[in-house]
């Protein structure tokens, strides 16, 4: 569907030239939800903007469903940017118009039937749950409902590839679980392709099939969400998944627990799907002599099932430690011991 | 009081008031339709999106810099003899009109050129991802997100003119500052510069007045 090779943006000014991509080679799948992690820096805004060539790359091959990208003058261009559609981080939208107008402005560009417009724009309303809004303003929405409204007009053009730059970023939480569910839902009924950019890993988790992991302009490590997240290999992977698992709070805790407890042995369980939805834990604890001191975790959602980790203490002697963590890794669980 | 007006020939005061209404409303449209070109070719020029020409944009910049540091009451007395030429008189409203748009019209494209600054980049950014056309974003975009901007420019603008049209009298523009001029200043009555002034101040009022209700009307911001 989208094929990558060797690609590099190189930004030139009076200071020099900055290398703001280098060497990505991507392929992302039909109907999959792929995100990109990264801080910012990292070049991933740029990545994306590549897709499109709102940026044009200084070197290497985009592909788009077989079309070569890079080589397509400014009128070709415009129609397949119908096909290929982008959501913002600050909506972007025209505070000119209203919520239909807004999902209207794309059909108004050309290739789209006047007497069809007004059906197409309330099917889309219906589809991210705007009714009754129609016909208010940006000015007075909230920000999900911009985001929505923002969603809904990049779906008009009907495109095969939906661009998500920080869709959520500016959102709360709970109105970015939302907007995640949105997406999955819109991935799922139009069987649309999207690519997404977010500094959160959270978000990868919750809604990404497939992740990649941006560093100064590369990708540093990709591969299925559920995959990275248990056997993350690079230090900035490890820092991105440390996000969702372990709060610096849990820092302070520890710290006490080892003073407390010197003998025992602080492990970080890692479950996924199926895994993190059974009694894994008691069958082990049930015919052990080792004490479970359980200090904190989390379970989140993921395309795979539940994604979940756990830290807890293991007091006992080293022996029957050692065979708690065996036991555990033959059950399927990522085990990491920390070794302070 | 009453003897206070006497020197009024009311006929006078009314066809001084429409000579000022009609210099200003003949140059404040062409001023508008003028600087709203000039603004939108020292925008697009200046911009890599749409049609970035450095060469174009600087000579425009200069010209219009030029037009606008020019004191109003000299332009009028430097362009006579272009008056002249397509006028056929540098005398009475009609005559004031090249001057008076010459001194607004960069003025104004300065406006302008602000207020289409002014709109969102992201906007025009999602304009172009959806495939939009040089000319559509311009049109669909950038004139509809910056009205409010050039509604308030134009306001101010057609303020400034009615001042204009007044010095413009000086030199034999016609108008009510023609008239406060040769018949109050030059002939000693000051109910006549009294009344001129108040005339203008009505004016001004209205056009500001009208200015704000467009603006309220059309900002959803």
């Amino acid at each position: 569907m989208i094929r990558l090779q060797d690609v590099g943006k190189i930004y030139r000014s009076k200071r020099g030239a900055v290398e703001a991509v280098a060497n990505v080679d991507l392929t992302i799948e039909r109907g999959e939800i792929f995100g990109i992690i990264g801080y910012s820096g990292a070049g991933k805004s740029t990545l994306i903007r590549l897709l499109n060539m709102l940026e044009a790359p200084t070197s290497g091959s985009i592909q788009i469903d077989g079309v070569e990208m890079t080589s397509l003058k400014p009128k070709e261009l415009r129609g397949v940017r119908k096909n290929v559609s982008m959501v913002f981080q600050h909506f972007n939208l025209l505070w000119s118009r209203t919520v239909e107008e807004n999902i209207m402005f794309p059909l108004e560009l050309g290739g789209f039937p006047k007497a069809r417009r007004k059906e197409r724009v309330a099917e889309l309303i219906q589809l991210v749950g705007l009714d009754g809004r129609e016909k208010a303003y940006p000015s007075q929405l909230s920000g999900g409902q911009k985001q929505r409204v923002g969603i809904a007009r990049a779906l008009a053009s009907n495109p095969d590839v939906l661009l998500c730059d920080e869709a959520t970023s500016a959102l709360d939480p709970k109105t970015t679980d939302s907007i995640l569910e949105l997406l999955v839902d819109i991935n799922e009924k139009l069987k649309l392709t999207i690519v997404l950019i977010t500094h959160e890993m959270h978000v990868i988790q919750k809604i990404c099939h497939r992740v990649a992991v941006m560093e100064a302009g590369k990708i540093v490590e990709q591969g299925p969400v559920a995959e990275v997240f248990r056997h993350p290999k690079q230090a900035m992977t490890k820092e991105f998944v440390k996000q969702l698992t372990s709060p610096s709070e849990n820092e302070l805790t520890f710290a006490k627990l080892r003073e407390r407890y010197p003998t025992g042995k602080i492990v970080q369980l890692t479950f996924v799907g199926s895994t993190a939805e059974s009694p894994i834990l008691a069958e082990v604890m049930k015919d052990s002599p080792v004490l479970f001191n359980i200090i904190g975790g989390n379970v989140g959602q993921s395309q795979e099932g539940a994604l979940g980790t756990l830290f807890i203490q293991l007091i006992g002697e080293t022996a029957a430690t050692q065979a708690v963590i065996t036991k555990l890794q033959a059950s399927d669980v990522e085990v990491e011991v920390d070794h302070r | 009081m009453i003897s206070f007006f006497d020197n009024l020939d009311w006929d006078m005061v009314w066809e001084a008031t429409g000579s000022t209404v009609y210099m200003t409303a003949i140059a404040g449209v062409s001023t508008f339709v003028l600087g709203l070109i000039i603004g939108l070719l020292l925008y697009a020029t200046n911009e890599e999106l749409l049609f970035k020409n450095r060469a174009f944009y600087s000579v425009l910049s200069l010209i219009v810099n030029v037009f606008r540091s020019i004191p109003f009451i000299i332009l009028l007395i430097l362009l006579i003899p272009f008056t002249t030429a397509i006028v056929g008189s540098f005398l009475g409203p009609t005559a004031a009109l090249p001057a008076l748009i010459f001194g607004a019209a960069p003025f104004y494209g300065r406006m302008v050129e602000l207020a289409l600054r002014e709109v969102n980049k992201g906007v025009i950014e999602a304009a172009e991802s959806m495939g939009a056309t040089k000319f559509q974003i311009i049109y669909k975009v950038l004139i509809p997100e910056a009205l409010p901007a050039i509604v308030s420019g134009i306001t101010v603008t057609l303020v400034s003119l009615v001042g204009y049209t007044a010095m413009a009298g000086v030199v034999g523009g016609g108008g009510l500052g023609d008239m406060a001029f040769i018949e109050g200043f030059q002939r000693s009555q000051n109910d006549v510069i009294v009344i001129a002034t108040l005339l203008i101040l009505a004016i001004v009022f209205v056009i500001q007045i009208i200015g704000d209700l467009l603006i309220r009307a059309i900002d959803k911001r």
